[in-house]
């Protein structure tokens, strides 16, 4: 079972190569994606109280 | 074209819409990396490094073909002066030039040890390299300018002056000898990539294009709420301005 | 710092970050766009013994020879007409095979064999699982080479 793993993370001897390269577009597609959806929501509360605030 | 260019229209329609991209996005990223990391057989040449090919090739079509749009929505808004079309450019050029450095990277990781070196300057790797730095130079070029009318025309005309080097990324690999192989999908004469491997890209492909699409919206939602923030506080500094004036006479 | 100035820094750097992509094309164009020379260019365009060259082709089959210290090789580059002998000392990259595609980079010795200092494999446009390829082999639709990378037996 285990051995089993281990063949498995080790790729066939390609596990420094394959392993960063899902990392590193883990990193790059989540990474924009936080980005993208927290710029939003900054807006999002700025322009709410803005709202506010111009109501009054 | 002017009923998608309305801003509120806009607005409500990819409300409507991103829920849904954004889902199938993750459901089709969730089942193409589990399709390419454990169902995918190892390749005849390459062994177990095949599987880097399920996060490169996404990544390098997705790298054009957003450059694609950012300058056919530059094209739209130097021609038409349509307001979303800049937004369009603007939102997704960033998103470009992420799907840029990941094919760069990823091809890298491949390359060490199947090439036997980490970068070559071949016709192919170069004008990837040159891709990025375009999407780099019109970043800088949109928010160098105090007037942003400014910055968007000339990052419009960059946009429209570096469209040259799509072709060239493409054919460089028939133009030229390169390193870099052949067209494996794209290419006259079908697919050279067995049927147990192009679904599984195909799907990982898929699931970027979503991705992209899910936060272009975001983005150029972003764009507009930035749009309507200032509008009101401009509309706030002006009310305050005439409520001060006719105390200021009667004070003079 | 003014505004004149900074849209001037502004104009500036977009323009260079224009000139470097140009330059980087022109300098690709120059001498990289042909990224090697076939064994065939070889013969009908003599270089310079001594000058620093690529040379790409197909590993001749059953000329692959290990020196007795182990990291020393010998093989035949070939594009189908002409082929090159190359010694070469190193780590072979991974995709290195009889047959395959590779590119080689060093100098033409006074004897017109070519020493490597580094050697490239190319990969070619086919992705397979081993049992395809096998099955394809068993019933003779296989064909050695058939997508062979571009300037080589072709040219």
């Amino acid at each position: 079972m285990t051995s089993a793993v281990m063949t498995y993370l080790a790729m066939g001897g390609y596990a420094a190569y394959v392993w960063p390269a899902y990392g590193v577009t883990l990193l790059v597609l989540g990474g924009l994606t936080l980005w993208c959806v927290g710029a939003y929501r900054r807006r999002q509360r700025e322009l709410e109280r803005q709202q506010r605030e111009s109501g009054r | 074209m002017h009923r998608f260019a309305n801003p509120a229209r806009f607005m409500r329609l990819s409300a409507a819409i991103l829920p849904w991209t954004a889902a199938l996005s993750v459901v089709l990223l969730g089942l193409g990396i589990y399709l390419a990391l454990f169902v995918a057989p190892p390749d005849y040449q390459q062994g177990e490094a095949v599987r880097i090919m399920y996060v490169h090739v996404p990544a390098a079509w997705l790298a054009s073909f957003v450059y694609a749009l950012v300058a056919l929505t530059s094209a739209i808004a130097l021609i038409w002066r349509h307001p979303l079309a800049d937004i369009a450019a603007q939102s997704a050029a960033p998103l470009g030039a992420g799907f840029t450095l990941l094919c760069l990277v990823t091809g890298s990781l491949w390359g060490a040890r199947m090439w036997g070196t980490w970068w070559v300057w071949d016709a192919r790797l170069t004008s990837v390299l040159v891709l990025f730095f375009l999407y780099l130079g019109y970043i800088a070029l949109v928010n160098a300018f105090d007037e942003p009318g400014r910055g968007a025309r000339a990052g419009a005309i960059l946009a429209l002056v570096g469209v040259v080097n799509l072709p060239i990324i493409k054919f460089s690999v028939d133009w030229w000898n390169t390193l870099h192989q052949p067209a494996s999908v794209f290419r006259l004469g079908g697919p050279t990539i067995a049927a147990a491997m192009l679904w599984p890209l195909l799907i990982m492909a898929l699931g970027y294009t979503l991705l992209f699409a899910t936060l272009l919206m975001v983005r150029m939602r972003t764009a507009l709420l930035a749009a309507k923030l200032r509008a009101l506080r401009l509309a706030e500094v002006e009310r305050e301005a005439a409520s001060l004036m006719p105390q200021q006479t009667a004070l003079s | 710092m003014t505004r004149k100035r900074r849209r001037l820094i502004a104009v500036l750097a977009g323009l260079g970050m224009l000139g470097l992509a140009t330059g980087l094309v022109l300098s690709a164009f120059s001498d990289n766009l042909v990224f090697f020379y076939s064994p065939t260019d070889l013969k009908e365009k003599p270089v310079p013994r001594g000058r620093e060259l690529r040379i790409g082709g197909l590993v001749e089959a059953a000329s692959l020879r290990h020196e007795s210290d182990g990291k020393t090789v010998e093989f035949r580059v070939t594009d189908g007409k002409s082929d090159v002998p190359v010694t070469y000392s190193g780590a072979l990259p991974d995709l290195f095979r009889e047959g395959q595609g590779v590119v080689v980079e060093g100098k033409l010795d006074a004897a017109g064999a070519f020493r490597a200092d580094t050697v490239l494999a190319k990969h070619d446009e086919r992705y397979m699982p081993r049992e395809v390829v096998e099955a394809l082999k068993k019933s003779g639709h296989w064909r050695e080479g058939e997508a062979q990378p571009e300037g080589q037996a072709q040219r």
